[in-house]
């Protein structure tokens, strides 16, 4: 009676065994999520659990299975892919060290991350990336526990002139943007060399002359948010408490003026001036650039 | 009925007296944190990239991570009740934080939950104050000179790195404590944790890089116990 009670014992404990060792389906099933999350961006809702069957097909190769952002690609990766754990996010439009909102989120996935290797997802519907962005938020409580902030207010786009793009460069050395940024705007500056993100991994600072995105967006307004909101888990900080919305508008036009390969009004504008045209010209060859009497 | 409620008062009243004082009545726990072996040498700092902060020394400042003292003390050692003492509500006083010379005072800054931190900059360079907690929110805030102090809070314990990511060598440490009963060695070593209550406490003490340590007292009446920290110190 006993030996036979031992054995079922025995047989039960053969068939569990196997059904644990394939580690990495006991991690997917260990980190679905119990709890139901939405995402909400415009009409669209998304759900969790049709976020989950996306995410074990196109994102834990690199997020990892339980979303900590330990994937199997991951070691061969900089910068890390993104931990979800931790519910820290570049690109949001709230302010620093608070959530973001969905449709941060859905941006991001839309758009992906230049100079990294997080593609844009723009290939999957709509509704496939909502479902992803709600999967994304069972991963921290603090989806649960906090609330996103209410974004940074980004009044009217004030009329261009040469007078704010100065005004701009001025600020950018007052700032001191150059520290990291460099005063060509080349993410060559100083503390450039020595900078890491919150994985204590190296992490550049962004290249102004390389291209017109940025890994946030690529709109006046996206620039305008990245650095008042600063880019969270990053070097980068947040300005909000110490620009003026009327300034901040100034940043950016003198911003625009730094990637000097990308035709845009602002370069146009400020190259229309011979001083402008000369700073442009210089700064399109590196260590050319003399600066306008500021000099580090 | 009124002499009921003049009872009630009365009582009250001593009730409250009582409370007041069972504080500086409690008992102390003190004592002296010191190392042994060899600390590693801080290696001096240089701030050439940044001459506003460099033009303020002499000589060449030293890294902060092990401050040592004389008959082998132990600095920026931040002892605390980590067992036995309910929470204490956040004090109305704000913790003060400091960027001066590009350093941090103090290097360790420990505060209570919810309690005020205000950081100032008092430098002519740009500085920006990047905690980096696990359980806290994270932030990162940019502080251009003579700009108003920052005010944040915490709201859960927690020993969170702050580091200034322009300046590389600045990076000090917020210890948030649950309850009011802390103390940070200063030179010499010794720490004092007073008005503790009759009870069985455990008492911890954690430095940045020799990690923690804890030890079990009891306290009856009002005494005074003595208990000492050594840390072993690491070569590198």
């Amino acid at each position: 009676m006993l030996n036979i009670k031992k054995i079922c014992l025995n047989v039960a404990v053969a068939l569990i065994v196997p059904a644990v060792v394939p580690a990495q389906q006991a991690d997917q099933s260990a980190a679905k999520p119990s709890k139901h999350m939405e995402s909400h961006i415009g009409n669209l809702t998304g759900h969790s659990e049709a976020g989950a069957d996306l995410y074990y097909r196109y994102c834990w190769g690199c997020h990892g299975a339980r979303g900590n952002g330990d994937g199997d690609n991951a070691p061969y990766i900089s910068p890390q892919p993104r931990n979800f754990v931790a519910g820290t996010f570049k690109c949001r439009s709230t302010p620093t060290g608070t959530l973001p909102l969905d449709t941060d989120l859905y941006d991001t996935l839309g758009r992906g991350f230049n100079f990294t290797n997080m593609p844009s997802w723009a290939a999957l519907t709509a509704q496939n990336r909502a479902d992803l962005v709600a999967f994304i938020k069972t991963f921290s409580a603090r989806w649960v526990t906090e609330k996103p902030a209410d974004p940074i207010p980004i009044p009217a786009e004030p009329k261009l002139t040469v007078e704010s793009i100065k005004h701009g460069g001025e600020l950018f050395q007052k700032l001191e943007c150059w520290k990291c940024h460099g005063q060509e705007g080349r993410g060559d500056g100083p503390s450039a060399s020595t900078l890491t993100d919150s994985n204590d991994q190296p992490i550049r600072p962004y290249n102004f002359t390389t291209s017109n995105r940025s890994k946030c967006g690529r709109t006046n307004a996206d620039l305008y948010r990245i650095f008042m909101t600063g880019l969270d888990g990053t070097p980068m900080p947040s300005f909000a408490d110490v620009v003026k919305p009327e300034d901040a508008w100034d940043l950016v036009h003198y911003l625009r003026t730094l990637q000097v390969n990308n035709p845009s009004p602002e370069l146009t504008m400020w190259e229309t001036t011979a001083e402008g045209k000369a700073i442009v010209t210089a700064k399109r060859v590196r260590n050319t650039y003399t600066g306008s009497g500021v000099t580090p | 009925m009124h002499i009921k409620q003049v009872v009630i008062a009365g009582l009250a009243m001593l009730a409250v007296s009582a409370a007041a004082y069972a504080g500086p009545s409690g008992g102390t726990v003190s004592g002296k944190v010191t190392y042994e072996g060899t600390p590693a040498k801080m290696k001096p700092i240089d701030m050439s990239k940044e001459p506003s902060c460099a033009k303020m020394y002499a000589t060449p400042q030293l890294g902060e991570t092990v401050v040592t003292g004389a008959g082998n003390s132990l600095e920026n050692v931040v002892v605390y009740v980590s067992v036995g003492a309910p929470d204490d509500a956040a004090p109305s006083n704000a913790a003060t934080f400091t960027q001066k010379g590009c350093r941090y005072i103090p290097h360790l800054l420990a505060l209570q939950v919810n309690q005020e931190l205000k950081i100032n900059n008092e430098d002519q360079t740009s500085h920006n104050i990047h905690p980096l907690p696990k359980l806290n929110r994270e932030w990162n805030k940019s502080q251009p000179p003579g700009t108003p102090p920052i005010s944040e809070r915490y709201d859960k314990a927690e020993f969170i790195p702050v580091k200034c990511n322009v300046h590389p060598w600045m990076h000090g440490t917020f210890a948030v404590m649950k309850n009011s009963h802390f103390a940070v060695t200063g030179d010499g070593g010794s720490f004092s944790l007073a008005n503790l209550p009759p009870g069985k406490y455990t008492i911890t003490a954690w430095h940045e890089s020799y990690g923690e340590q804890s030890q079990d007292v009891t306290i009856s009446g009002s005494e005074n116990k003595t208990i000492n920290f050594v840390f072993k110190a690491k070569p590198y």
